[in-house]
């Protein structure tokens, strides 16, 4: 088969062999230390592992279900006044969670409604005894609503607004109340895009790490992917961490084999949905209602971002900016985030030019080969493998070769590359694909191929989202604190790992402070990530 | 730059249910226009000829070699589309100049006929401009002066005027026949409109179901004695 000797298609195949080594790797660290210690990792399954398995669903259903059932209201109230003041801002607002670092999150709502939080005085006067802070249940689920009410709002506004104009005009002219509105037009088409909205985000709290490391207290309040990680920091115990990735992976596969067969988009994007003209719909007392949805649903997600503004500034800065951890954390976050979103658009890249180069060299019937439907969904099936599932394998792999803090930089840079993957493959491929459509005849015709392809013709086509997908993966990178918890030593260490240490040394001022540098850099990369996409 | 001659033999291609067969002989430096109806095989029987598609049986013989086996810029092809004929990115003069060096690396020579090819084509003065910053019929010029630096001796047009107005349809008819007056090219040129087969065409090939069904000279084709199947195609 030619196809095999075009070179877009073995640089795709080099992805996938990069991709598949790091997860082949953890795997094989896994099933060495499984069948090494077979009795320490079946005897793991206790009672505890069990529990930490309710937990670890309980708490991800009760957030699905708090962030998708408002966001309902949310969404509705948006969509049926498409022209106000500030609607664009509180739309800007909502993209924001996805680029703040779940630590950031974490710190701000402690300083929100923590025990000595701005809340603290009001909360302890409402329930007549001294507030305790929120952790456990209620911390990670206030954190995990903060990020996905947000999403789950896009997501159903987005479906919302599929509904031709014509139609809300229509409903006018027939004198729909909202009531029947609501029944015969909003609730179909959010009805149908509900499943993978849920789904979405079901996978991610149960994957979630960061928010649960930070707001979870105790063994009444861990997941799974927490106790990997206490496993193998605290307890040296390799076996029961086996047996709790095993039951991870378990889980999402679950899940993300039913996410698929509800055809759910597997990816979050920071796309912000485009009002079209149509009529304001809502008349008197709705308005009243609607107005009152989106100022809570408001309140709730900038609470977060604001606390974490005013406790920033009454850090120490001056001391902070010249501290030489902060230093060195810096300098070692941008640079690994910088290398981790090169490596990741560069996979992405690959895998989407031998995609695109193989489905455009079948016949327009034949059906996809099975390497092009790997090149198609391969890097979305890294999300079965959360980054701390990844790090543990790599982590019982190299245990005994003594060098597994060295690998601190390698791991970090690696895993996320190849967790951005799936979100910069969906910003460059629809641009990749809409050239390769208008150029590929053109090309072919004049001789155009090769370098001389990628140089004059590709790259000038896909600059912009490349960028966006950089930017995006840098951001990501720059949050994360999973491998880095794992891996990270007094040698290596990130800024959201100096935070953390600093948070459980009860530095609480100078975690602020950082907290919101790291927030500040995130959201820059993401408003210039904004402000190309406008510009394009 | 001149002719050459086009053979099609027994030249079959199939895809889902559809077959086509083509037979055809187009001598060297004619000017054929190519009619039927819509998904009747007209772009597909250019596309044969330039590469993009390839036959299941038969041979495709160009000035009497054959070009079956080669890749579309080994053919001496060129062809220009209905709508992205330019790179978006880039100016006029590197759009033109691609048809020289696929790599851009282009001598003062080069230069010197790209300059030349432009002012034929009525864009001197518009070298810096991209493609966003011209108006469709100019930017069909620029694929034309890209056919004349590329200097093949066979020129397919895949309906490349169907999006301009009548009058300007008129004027890059003219431009076509002053460029065929002036290198004499072998053209082939898909159209819908009997007028601009009679403005420019030599001989016209009826399509239909994937058969070249007549092919006959365009006064012919436009007296009495045409086909019926074309009369009722035209509404004569």
């Amino acid at each position: 088969m030619g196809v095999y000797r075009d070179s877009r298609v073995l640089a795709g195949i080099a992805g996938l062999a990069a991709v598949g080594l790091l997860i082949g790797g953890a795997f094989a660290g896994l099933i060495s230390e499984a069948l090494d210690d077979w009795s320490g990792a079946a005897s793991a399954f206790d009672s505890y592992l069990f529990r930490i398995t309710r937990f670890t669903l309980w708490q991800a259903l009760l957030s699905t279900l708090l962030s998708v059932a408002p966001a309902i209201l949310v969404a509705r109230a948006l969509a049926r006044h498409p022209v106000f003041w500030g609607r664009s801002f509180i739309l800007r607002l909502f993209a924001l969670p996805l680029a703040v670092p779940a630590i950031v999150a974490s710190l701000g709502i402690l300083a929100l409604l923590g025990r000595a939080g701005i809340f603290a005085d009001a909360l302890a006067w409402l329930t007549g005894e001294p507030w305790q802070g929120i952790y456990g249940l209620s911390g990670i689920l206030v954190a995990h609503v903060f990020f996905n009410l947000p999403l789950a709002t896009r997501f159903l506004l987005h479906a919302l607004e599929t509904v031709p104009t014509d139609q809300w005009r229509l409903a006018a002219q027939l004198g729909m109340g909202p009531r029947t509105t609501f029944r015969l037009i909003e609730w179909p088409v959010m009805r149908a895009a509900l499943p993978g909205v849920a789904g979405l985000i079901f996978m991610l709290c149960i994957t979630s790490f960061t928010i649960v490391l930070t707001l979870g207290g105790g063994p009444r309040a861990t997941t799974l992917e927490v106790a990997i990680y206490q496993a193998l920091r605290f307890d040296f115990d390799p076996a029961r961490a086996v047996a709790l990735t095993a039951l991870q992976i378990a889980l999402t596969v679950v899940v993300v084999i039913l996410l698929v067969r509800a055809g759910a988009d597997m990816v979050a994007d920071a796309n912000m949905p485009v009002a079209r003209r149509r009529p304001n719909m809502a008349r008197g007392p709705e308005t009243f209602f609607n107005a009152l949805v989106i100022l809570v649903a408001l309140a709730f997600v900038a609470g977060p971002f604001v606390s974490t503004i005013i406790s920033g500034v009454q850090a120490d800065l001056v001391r902070l900016a010249s501290d030489p951890a902060v230093h060195r954390a810096t300098l070692t976050s941008l640079g690994l985030a910088f290398i981790a979103a090169a490596l990741s658009l560069l996979l992405s890249l690959s895998l989407t030019m031998a995609r695109s180069a193989m489905e455009r060299s079948r016949g327009r019937t034949a059906s996809p080969s099975f390497l092009e439907r790997l090149f198609d969904t391969g890097a979305g099936f890294v999300l079965v493998v959360p980054p701390v599932v990844v790090g543990a394998g790599w982590f019982i792999l190299l245990i005994d070769s003594g060098s597994v803090f060295s690998v601190a930089p390698v791991m970090v840079v690696t895993v996320n590359a190849v967790m951005a993957m799936p979100f910069a493959i969906r910003a460059i491929r629809p641009a990749w694909d809409g050239a390769a459509e208008r150029h590929d005849r053109l090309c072919a015709s004049l001789g155009i191929s090769g370098v001389n392809r990628l140089r004059l013709i590709d790259w000038p086509s896909i600059r912009r989202p490349a960028f966006t997908a950089f930017a995006f993966a840098m951001a990501l990178s720059l949050g994360d604190l999973g491998v880095i918890a794992l891996f990270g030593s007094d040698e290596v260490k990130t800024l959201p790992y100096l935070l953390f240490e600093r948070m459980g040394s009860y530095r609480t001022a100078d975690a602020a402070g950082i907290a919101l540098f790291l927030g500040i850099v995130c959201l820059a990369l993401m408003m210039l990530v904004d402000r190309t996409r406008r510009s394009a | 730059m001149s002719g050459a001659s086009i053979e099609l033999r027994n030249l079959v291609f199939s895809y889902d249910e559809t077959r086509m067969e083509f037979d055809l002989s187009v001598p060297a430096s004619s000017v054929i226009a190519i009619m039927g109806p819509s998904g009747s095989g007209k772009t597909t029987l250019l596309n044969l000829i330039a590469g993009f598609e390839k036959p299941g049986c038969g041979k495709v013989l160009i000035d009497g070699g054959d070009v079956t086996g080669l890749e579309p810029a080994e053919r001496p092809v060129s062809m220009v589309f209905q709508e992205n004929n330019l790179f978006a990115h880039l100016t006029v003069e590197d759009n033109v100049g691609l048809g020289r060096s696929p790599s851009l690396r282009l001598t003062d020579a080069d230069r010197a006929d790209i300059a030349r090819a432009l002012g034929q084509t009525g864009l001197a003065g518009k070298e810096r401009r991209l493609p966003s910053e011209l108006s469709g019929g100019e930017r069909q010029r620029v694929a034309l002066s890209r056919v004349l630096v590329r200097d093949r001796p066979v020129l397919l047009l895949d309906e490349p005027f169907a999006s301009l107005g009548p009058a300007l349809r008129r004027e890059m008819l003219a431009l076509v026949r002053q460029l065929h007056f002036d290198h004499g090219m072998t053209i082939l040129m898909v159209t819908h409109h009997p007028e601009d087969a009679q403005l420019i065409a030599d001989r016209i090939a009826f399509i239909e179901a994937g058969r070249i069904v007549a092919f006959e000279d365009t006064t012919t084709m436009f007296s009495r004695a045409a086909p019926d199947a074309f009369r009722a195609y035209i509404g004569a």
